[in-house]
């Protein structure tokens, strides 16, 4: 862990998207336990829709919110949903893709054709259907875009262990009398952590995008709790009159998925072989 | 069995699981369609009327009768009738898929005619200055999110230049093509950005590999010029694997831009789903999102095809 820290030090973008990353976490975590300048929620009629100050280094919107503070719960409302949704995902993914590898025949075909269901659908047609089913909210975007990303990992964990499965290795595992879940669960999974962390980190970006779409929409956090779509969806019609009610926001999410971007071609290069040597 | 014919078998099957899992999604959201469908009139109906609706649109029988019944008639090209429009789905669909049609065409040809030259620019000038210019835009491209992206246009053009988009009623390409284009020149570029910093980063990696190869070096030290290998022997390899990209893209694009429909007011697919959903009609979103699905996976079933066409090297694993 320690190894890979220093790898992406040394990684130019790995660098860039490790820095970026880490403000916008420190941002989140400060938002969401309310170490913020002001309070995201409490309204100041008076002080409407004033541009960037020293009092208010973003602006306030149209109720007189503080958008710094709005914009830091809004990242942190982002990472919350990002980071359960992909966690989920990845973690069924990588159950279901390993077993559907193991042990092939009907499961597999039973698992990887309901994966191919899931993925002929658009992603945010698929997220809306599972949102207008349970209503919209934190938690059910959370739900919606684990099963949508679902698919994704684990056509990448059922690929390389089904190659990892007729390897030597795993044979002479089996032949030691090793049981079946500590083939999987050691030999299999730690050998497939390298492209899950490449595939977890790009996930994450999508699932930024993916709830700030939901929450554009009006279909993902719920006013008057902060979020970076919602931000955006409410600048639309104040875009001329209050420009940083969208530049605020615009940025700050097309930065925090572009931290997650480097960090994921950073970390595709660090853990590929191939360009490891290439590297050194 | 070879992977095409095995690909062609199983499409009927995830075909067919598209439509029971979109069938029970639907009707697993809570209310009820005739309420949906008449907002609050619905009150003034008496429960016969409202049963003899249920029973027009076929809502009286159980899930599994809907179903067969549905299926029968997607099967003989019959998708149902629409509660909010009380027309056929097939009409509707047919109403909205040539404008999600032309913006995803449009789309791709704006990223297709930057992201190839740039990509190529950038691998053959590896390194220096441009290249690095090139990557960074297309970093930035692709990780702005294309509804960022519309906001973002439609702020610049109404500030910078003083005009708005145009956002009135849609004006077929039939009926007025440069009304039309200049409605859908905005939404292209803004679904256009995403998309060519994909085939941007995508063009450059595999000419970059492929400027490695030994043939290429034996055609440079056969006398060949650069620019020569380059176009002949470096460029067509290279843009197998960007055909690959921009198949899936323009596949995902075919199933409708939920989001930038809704920021330029366009009435393409997407949009139509969206309110299909919120209203709960049933027929619409079933007919739609199996549509959609079907043009997925014949998009990518053709990219597949291809893409072993392209490359005499693939021979499809038969396992």
């Amino acid at each position: 862990m320690t190894a890979l820290l220093k790898d992406l030090t040394r990684h130019p973008s790995g660098r860039i998207g490790l820095i970026t990353f880490a403000v916008f976490l420190i941002a989140a975590v400060l938002g969401k336990t309310g170490f913020t300048p002001y309070d995201p929620l409490i309204q100041d009629r008076i002080a409407r829709l004033q541009g960037p100050s020293a009092a208010h280094w973003f602006g306030t919107d149209l109720f007189g919110r503080d958008v710094f503070s709005r914009l830091m719960d809004g990242i942190g409302q982002s990472f919350i949903i990002s980071f359960f949704s992909v966690g989920i995902a990845s973690l069924l993914g990588a159950v279901l893709g390993l077993t559907a590898a193991w042990f092939a025949g009907l499961w597999d075909g039973a698992v990887m054709r309901f994966m191919d269901v899931l993925l002929a659908f658009p992603a945010i047609l698929l997220a809306l259907l599972i949102i207008t089913i349970f209503g919209p909210g934190t938690w059910t975007s959370v739900l919606a875009i684990a099963i949508v990303y679902t698919p994704i990992f684990t056509r990448v964990v059922r690929g390389p262990a089904l190659s990892l499965r007729r390897r030597d290795f795993v044979d002479a595992a089996r032949t030691f009398g090793s049981s079946r879940r500590y083939i999987m669960t050691r030999h299999l999974a730690l050998n497939l952590v390298a492209p899950l962390t490449v595939q977890i980190t790009l996930a994450l970006a999508w699932a930024l995008v993916t709830e700030a779409g939901l929450s554009f929409l009006g279909l993902g956090t719920q006013p008057p709790n902060a979020s970076l779509g919602l931000m955006l969806s409410d600048a639309r019609n104040l875009m001329e009159m209050a420009p940083w009610l969208l530049w605020m926001p615009a940025v700050a999410l097309m930065l925090a998925v572009l931290s997650f971007n480097l960090l994921g071609d950073a970390l595709r290069d660090i853990l590929d072989p191939k360009t490891r040597r290439r590297l050194a | 069995m070879s992977y095409p014919i095995k690909r062609l078998l199983v499409f009927p099957l995830v075909m067919l699981g598209v439509s029971v899992f979109v069938f029970i999604s639907i009707r697993l959201v809570p209310g009820d369609a005739i309420t949906a469908m008449l907002g609050t009139e619905s009150g003034l109906l008496t429960p016969t009327q409202r049963d003899a609706l249920r029973a027009y649109f076929g809502l009286d029988q159980n899930w599994f009768i809907q179903f067969w019944r549905w299926f029968a008639g997607v099967l003989q090209g019959d998708f149902g009738i629409s509660t909010t429009y009380g027309k056929p789905v097939m009409t509707i669909i047919w109403q909205h898929f040539p404008l999600t049609l032309e913006l995803a065409i449009l789309s791709m040809l704006i990223a297709l005619s930057i992201g190839i030259p740039a990509g190529i620019y950038a691998a053959t000038h590896k390194d220096r200055p441009s290249d690095l210019i090139v990557r960074i835009v297309a970093m930035f491209g692709q990780s702005t999110p294309s509804f960022v992206v519309g906001l973002l246009l439609i702020y610049l053009l109404s500030v910078g230049f003083g005009v708005l988009p145009e956002m009135g009623t849609f004006v077929p390409i039939t009926e007025d093509p440069l009304a039309n284009l200049a409605q859908m020149i905005l939404p292209a570029i803004t679904l256009g950005t995403a998309f060519a910093a994909a085939v941007i980063r995508m063009s450059r990696s595999t000419m970059l590999d492929i400027l490695q190869e030994d043939y290429v070096r034996t055609a440079r030290s056969k006398g060949m010029s650069r620019r020569r290998v380059i176009w002949r022997h470096a460029l067509p390899n290279a843009l197998i694997p960007v055909i690959t990209l921009s198949g899936v893209e323009f596949g995902y694009l075919l199933g409708g831009a939920v989001l930038v429909e809704q920021i330029f007011a366009l009435p393409g697919l997407g949009r139509t789903v969206l309110d299909a959903i919120l209203q709960r009609d049933y027929a619409l979103v079933q007919g739609s999102v199996l549509f959609i699905a079907f043009n997925f996976m014949v998009v990518n079933l053709l990219v597949d095809l291809a893409y072993a066409a392209l490359d005499p090297r693939i021979r499809f694993e038969t396992k």
